[in-house]
């Protein structure tokens, strides 16, 4: 019996484990790729950081002159024809010569498998990321000036501003519906749940334009009160049906016996629903969180237009990849620092994730 | 509670009682509303420095947001029993309400108004059912619908499937939190940071590609995984959705089977039961509420999928789906009649997912 139990412990984390490793490989390589530099990035894969066997150039000779494309050349003694010299040839103490260049103009290079490794590590990506890129300006007299661009504090405490309101507050109203729809009867029930429903699949995109014209009309545009009631606005639906379906659920006898005792509507919500919803309210959190941190459309549409104080995180990353995505190589320390905060947030509420919430809440 | 006090005691009835609650329930509301009023023209107009301002912003609009719940319910709760008991459920819904038809309802009517119209050099004419007709015959559309279903059977089997997987097995292994964290992590990257990795993974040329540096160092030829392997590229770009969203499923699924009692599992461990009828008899049931909302989530998220496609081959190669080429007629090409009748399209797709929905929701039964 323990035996089994053991070797079914070692199945389930073995199979955990083979899991977790394809799901990690990827983000480490992001990770990998934003400690190298530039054109380490672009001209070979990260794993080329762990030991490996490569051909390494140990030699170059000049090519010898007078011979013809058509007839066979000898190197070294070994006669080979032209196109075998240029695809390369394994010579007897394992190295391998390439012909590089034409029959004319070209060298010899030898290369020998030898074990390496990249390390050339750097931090100038994060720098570039964290302090602001140096900007080079041609002044029409033409002397150049060079001026650090500004740094990613505010654009973070803006992250923060935007993100934590626009989390609860959807979160707040939503749970006020979603106790609505499960527990309370009222005209309007059906049809208003058939509408919540049908817009979680309404693509956010079609909204943009009629928005931004009431807010251009209302003076919300630019302010932290217009896009914290966008970001609710959207992810309202899903707050709502995900909130529902988890009240709904509740034990039926708790809620009854405790309205039986006279418990207004207002009181079983504050009181009992709320604290036995935490699970379902730190999960939603965490998502909706998530996305709008990550979020880049809807603060560029309902932030980009204003003074430009109140700029975002990703917005002030997509200024740094410059307009022409020529610094592109820079997302992989961006997409680093980008992620502390999600990952914090989500290492704090990991903690209501556990079992035993519910414990004694259900008659068995 | 003390205001109540006060007023029976000067021997005032039950109806005067309640005028009290009312009477400070509606000056609270006006104190917290010229409040609001006043945070905001600061947040607007202030020049404090941004710790200030952040700080500022957060509790003005958290704490506003549940004061003004606190007082229109102690406002409501002052009136006669039946009063409350028919407007309470307004204030409870309302804002949600409010807040989604001016965010999302008003602009799908207006969409569903413009899908009838066609804008021809400058002239706009009614067109009736021209721009749906004109979806059914066109071909990229059709291949559009085609690959949606591709990303719907299989993105979704795919996400739930693994979620559960995961979730389970984390449950019972001895790195729960580590697992947990690996497979969310995802989750936290920005469609940008997620676009880049995975472009790294299917690069062409095996020195960067790390799917075609396995491939040739297992012998075989290196493939343009996103561009040539039609229609097999659908998959690759699904395996990125799978990467992404299988967190989603898994916090879910997760947080529901900690709810299950442990009682249950332990009574019917004791009757002898064994893991795998537990789970099928016990866990399943007890999880399928949540079940069904994972997958009607993610469902509609295939079916609206977006910034993976366009991030990684813009619809190009056999790849297009709804959501890309709605954006395309919407926004490069602007054809506003003819993208928001693919708006429209996307949402009847949804009708059979919000059918079951709905009969689970009218076998409820509420107070």
């Amino acid at each position: 019996m323990r035996i089994t139990k053991n070797r079914a412990t070692l199945l389930v984390n073995g199979i955990l484990l083979f899991i977790v490793i394809i799901w990690t490989i990827p983000i480490a390589g992001l990770l990998i790729s934003s400690i190298r530099n530039r054109d380490a990035i672009r001209t070979s894969g990260w794993w080329t950081i762990f030991p490996h066997q490569a051909n390494v150039t140990v030699e170059e000779r000049p090519i010898p002159t007078g011979q013809a494309s058509d007839q066979p050349i000898t190197i070294d003694g070994i006669t080979k024809s032209f196109q075998e010299w240029k695809a390369g040839v394994a010579m007897p103490d394992g190295s391998t010569l390439i012909w590089e260049g034409t029959v004319r103009v070209g060298k010899l290079v030898i290369s020998k498998p030898q074990i390496i490794a990249d390390t050339n590590f750097t931090l100038d990506n994060y720098s570039q990321v964290l302090e602001g890129k140096t900007l080079t300006i041609q002044n029409p007299d033409g002397t150049v000036t060079t001026q650090q661009g500004e740094n990613l504090v505010n654009a973070f405490l803006n992250s923060l501003t935007v993100a934590i309101p626009s989390t609860i507050i959807p979160i707040l109203i939503a749970a006020f519906a979603a106790y609505g729809f499960a527990w309370m009867k009222f005209p309007g029930r059906r049809w208003l749940f058939i509408m919540i429903v049908a817009l979680l699949v309404v693509p956010l995109q079609i909204a943009l334009v009629p928005i931004l014209r009431d807010y251009v009309s209302l003076g919300l545009n630019g302010t932290f009160l217009g896009i914290w009631l966008a970001h609710t606005g959207f992810g309202l639906p899903l707050a709502c049906y995900l909130l529902y379906n988890y009240i709904s659920q509740l034990p039926k006898d708790i809620l009854e016996s405790a309205f039986i005792d006279g418990a207004s509507h207002f009181t079983m919500f504050t009181r009992l629903v709320l604290p036995l919803s935490v699970p379902a309210l730190a999960s939603f959190a965490i998502f909706q969180f998530l996305w709008v941190w990550n979020d880049y459309l809807v603060s560029l549409i309902f932030i980009g237009f204003g003074n430009g104080q109140n700029k975002v995180l990703t917005m002030r990353i997509a200024d740094l990849v410059g307009s022409r995505g020529q610094d592109w190589f820079l997302l992989t320390a961006a997409g680093f620092v980008s992620m502390i905060i999600p990952l914090a947030v989500f290492f704090a509420l990991q903690r209501y994730f556990v079992r035993g919430l519910m414990a004694g809440s259900v008659k068995g | 509670m003390e205001q109540t006090t006060a007023y029976s005691a000067t021997g005032g009835g039950s109806a005067s009682m309640s005028l009290g609650r009312a009477a400070v329930a509606i000056v609270g509301l006006i104190l917290t509303l010229i409040l609001l009023v006043i945070g905001f023209l600061f947040l607007r107009d202030s020049d404090a420095p941004r710790l200030v301002i952040a700080l500022v912003a957060i509790i003005w609009g958290v704490g506003g947001v549940a004061a003004l719940y606190t007082l229109a319910n102690y406002l409501v709760e002052s009136f006669t029993p039946k009063w409350t008991a028919l407007i309470q459920p307004y204030i409870f819904v309302g804002p949600a309400i409010l807040l989604l038809i001016w965010y999302l309802a008003a602009p799908t009517l207006r969409t569903l108004s413009l899908s009838l119209y066609t804008t021809q050099g400058g002239v706009t004419t009614f067109a009736g059912l021209d721009n749906y007709r004109a979806i059914i015959d066109s071909r990229i559309m059709r291949e559009a619908l085609l690959n949606n279903i591709v990303w719907l059977v299989v993105g979704t089997s795919l996400t739930v499937g693994l979620g559960l997987l995961i979730a389970i097995l984390a449950d019972r292994s001895s790195f729960e939190r580590i697992a947990k964290s690996a497979i969310f992590m995802p989750m936290a990257i920005s469609m940008v940071g997620a676009g880049v990795i995975w472009k790294f993974v299917f690069d062409v040329n095996p020195d960067i590609g790390l799917l075609n540096s396995v491939v040739t160092g297992l012998g075989g030829q290196p493939q343009d995984w996103l561009r040539q392997v039609q229609p097999y590229n659908n998959l690759f770009l699904i395996i990125v959705m799978v990467w992404l969203q299988t967190g989603f499923a898994m916090v879910l699924i997760s947080a529901a089977i900690k709810g299950i009692p442990e009682d249950l599992l332990e009574a019917a461990r004791v009757d002898g039961a064994n893991e795998i009828t537990i789970f099928f008899r016990i866990m399943i049931p007890s999880i399928m509420g949540t079940l069904i909302t994972v997958t009607t989530t993610t469902i509609i998220f295939t079916l609206k999928v977006f910034d993976i496609v366009m991030v990684m081959t813009g619809g190009q190669f056999g790849t297009e789906v709804i959501g890309v080429r709605f954006y395309k007629e919407m926004f490069t090409a602007g054809n506003q009649g003819y993208g928001s009748a693919i708006a429209i399209v996307l949402l009847i797709a949804v009708t059979p997912v919000i059918i079951y929905n709905l009969r689970e929701f009218s076998k409820r039964e509420t107070f």
